[in-house]
């Protein structure tokens, strides 16, 4: 017996709405199962992971906090893996947008201005943009593979950042330990509302998904985009260069994913550490292909994972259930939207096969 | 789907209101862990410790705690959501956890805080450490007995002052018995990573030292100590298990000493903010059994232990001198702690660069 997957003719465009929707009651069906099995209340454990972080203000600008960098990187990914530019790099590209825009608090310390915030963005996003402009370069004219040559560069940013904080750039006043000097306050991010923590690093984001869906819904480049991901060829026949788009979209989504780096440290951190990203440009691949590569899907799939990681720490707190429970909680919900998702497009169909002579040989 | 909602409300305040009432009748103390409870080190230590806590003080409070929290916004979260979930006491067990600390209780002055292995202090963050450099004093005075070739193989994590300090003391104890005693250093640059620890130690072994010592949390280098059949010493926890013919003894984090006395402090209302620096003395730290040598190294090295103990012996007492010949202490003088804590030279028998 096989499994084949059969495309459907015609897709149905209420099922598409109804998909994510589906994928999160299973995912709460199955959740639930497993809290009971673990000898939890699914009730309870439901409650602490999808309410409890959404019923305080606290903790509504928490997740804020955490979704900003997811979505600010993933925003800037949609607009690669549209053009079939494979960035694997953005933790990579984070980190040297947060290095690059640190430069200003860090090394010029004494240089106080208001002039400081919008130059640390700046040279944030040209950080990252700057990264990612070396995988770009080296797909664009040497046809190298740009998932193993972004993806092998992150290591290089860790070690660099690493190296920084334990040398040249460690505070003098800090015992020895490896982190810079704690930044001065016109190099923080300022709060966006008085009741809470979160920094603009969030409306950085909100903004840039907006701008982005903006552009590929009614602009040519956004045409562009499409066309040359879904057949280079085609999008030759159209005058439009894939040498360039590589250099765009690897270029764009590397200034985002600074832009991130450098909000989450200047917002959040507020000294650059040996690690400063628990993985966020690695979830974003995540939360981009959650979002079904839609700016817009993105902002709710930053919203829903910032959501799990928040509930998982509750549901650890109130049930004492262990930390692993958030990440498989994390895997059934990706399994099934992107499973709904698939069903949607394709119909499943059980293949029942005879076994005959020449298949043997062939298997032989 | 309304009614589904209007269940899962009304549920869960009636378990709101249940755990609402629990908390009064018994004090809340929490934990807030960077590994896993079962990484068999450093976190593990911790958790024994919060163990022995409920062993000991189990009628009076009950513990919670999160694993697993990456340093940076995400501590920040974690310890003001315990803050908010009804926790009066608060241990955060990394050292990255510091400035979060810091920041939540300003935000919450009638929470305690305790911070390991920290230097920032306020009027509701007590800090505290564990004189682990007595341990690897001891391990020193052993290494120096047992060593045919007079050269020890050490594993470091990172070039922290709390590591640097424990290569010093290891060199210093196997100098008091061989003054030509040297010690090779390999950076691992992280606190656990089976496959780079394991690396390291066959490097070390390669390049001829007869005896690994480690300031990471795996088991690694034990067993390719037994595999090479050379001696090693355990780190954070009892390694005996991975190295029954291998481990000399192993400095054991066993922080639940602390632990109670601190909560019994709490809850008698006599908390103050500190900032605790116990040794052997205090039980935060034991040696594990001294195995797989002769009866006299081990005398010598019970003897170190009990002068240790009643404060006879400071390892870091003069006459000492740096890593480059220069001077640092005279005949009979001790070093403060400040030195100590933010220690950045060698002392003369390493044989390797302070990486900067």
């Amino acid at each position: 017996m096989r499994i084949e997957l059969e495309k459907r003719a015609k897709i149905s465009a209420l099922f598409s709405i109804l998909s994510p929707f589906i994928a999160f009651l299973l995912t709460i069906i199955f959740g639930g199962i497993m809290f009971a099995l673990l000898g939890k209340n699914p009730v309870t454990a439901l409650y602490s992971f999808f309410v409890e972080p959404l019923s305080e203000v606290w903790s509504l600008h928490e997740l804020a906090i955490k979704a900003a960098p997811l979505i600010l990187i993933a925003v800037g990914l949609s607009v690669c893996f549209r053009s079939n530019n494979w960035n694997i790099g953005a933790e990579g590209q984070f980190i040297m947008g947060a290095i690059a825009g640190s430069t200003l608090p860090v090394v010029f310390y004494e240089w106080q201005s208001p002039l400081v915030l919008p130059l640390m963005m700046l040279m944030g996003m040209l950080g990252g943009a700057l990264f990612a402009a070396i995988p770009a370069f080296l797909k664009a004219h040497m046809n190298t593979n740009e998932i193993l040559t972004s993806l092998m560069l992150v290591y290089v940013a860790q070690l660099f950042l690493d190296w920084l904080v334990r040398g040249p750039w460690r505070n003098p006043g800090g015992m020895n330990f490896p982190e810079t000097r704690t930044f001065a306050p016109d190099a923080i991010l300022p709060e966006l509302i008085a009741s809470g923590r979160t920094h603009w690093g969030f409306a950085f984001a909100i903004i840039a998904a907006i701008l982005v869906w903006f552009m590929m819904r009614y602009t040519l480049k956004g045409f562009e985009i499409s066309v040359l991901g879904q057949s280079e060829r085609a999008g030759r026949f159209a005058g439009f260069s894939s040498r360039r788009m590589i250099w765009f979209s690897m270029l764009l989504s590397g200034a985002l994913a600074g832009l991130a780096g450098i909000s989450e440290v200047s917002g959040a951190i507020q000294q650059l550490r040996p690690v400063i990203s628990p993985g966020y440009g690695f979830t974003a691949i995540i939360v981009a292909f959650l979002g079904r590569l839609n700016p817009l899907g993105i902002i709710a799939a930053g919203l829903v994972l910032a959501l799990t990681y928040l509930g998982g720490e509750a549901a650890q707190l109130s049930l004492g259930v262990s930390d692993k429970v958030t990440r498989v909680f994390q895997g059934l919900l990706l399994f099934f939207v992107l499973s709904c998702d698939t069903l949607i497009h394709y119909r499943i169909r059980l293949v029942w096969y005879r076994f005959t002579a020449s298949d043997l040989d062939r298997s032989r | 789907m309304k009614k589904l909602l209007l269940a899962l409300a009304s549920t869960a305040a009636v378990i709101g209101f249940a755990s609402a009432a629990a908390a009064q009748e018994k004090a809340k103390v929490c934990f807030v862990y960077v590994g896993s409870k079962t990484d068999g080190g450093w976190t593990q230590a911790h958790d024994i410790g919060r163990l022995e806590l409920e062993k000991q003080l189990g009628d009076k409070i009950e513990t919670q705690f999160l694993e697993n929290v990456p340093e940076g916004p995400d501590a920040e979260r974690a310890i003001e959501r315990m803050a908010r979930s009804g926790c009066g006491l608060i241990y955060t067990t990394s050292f990255g956890f510091m400035d979060a600390t810091i920041k939540i209780a300003q935000k919450f002055p009638d929470v305690k805080f305790e911070h390991a292995t920290g230097y920032k202090s306020a009027p509701n963050v007590a800090t505290y450490n564990s004189r682990f450099y007595e341990g690897r004093y001891i391990q020193g005075v052993i290494a120096a007995k047992m060593s045919e070739k007079g050269v020890a193989g050490y594993i470091a994590s990172f070039p922290i002052p709390e590591v640097v300090m424990g290569i010093n003391a290891f060199v210093i104890g196997a100098r008091s018995v061989n003054p030509d005693f040297k010690i090779k250093v390999v950076w691992a640059n992280t606190w656990f990573d089976p496959g780079k620890e394991a690396d390291a130690a066959k490097a070390l072994v390669d390049q001829g030292v007869d005896i690994l010592t480690q300031h990471t949390d795996t088991t690694a280098p034990m067993q390719v100590a037994a595999e090479r059949g050379i001696k090693a010493f355990g780190q954070a926890s009892d390694m005996i298990a991975a190295g029954p013919k291998t481990q000399l003894t192993a400095i054991v984090d066993t922080w639940g000493a602390y632990y109670v006395k601190r909560t019994q402090a709490f809850l008698d209302g006599k908390w103050e903010t500190t900032s605790s620096w116990d040794g052997l003395k205090d039980g935060i730290l034991t040696m594990a059994p001294y195995t797989n040598m002769p009866d006299d190294v081990k005398k010598l090295a019970e003897d170190a232990e009990a002068k240790i103990k009643s404060g006879e012996l400071k390892p870091f007492t003069g006459p000492l001198k740096k890593q480059d010949g220069s001077e640092w202490l005279a005949a009979g003088a001790s070093s403060d702690d400040g030195t100590l804590l933010g220690m950045n030279f060698y002392v003369e028998g390493v044989d390797d660069q302070l990486p900067k």
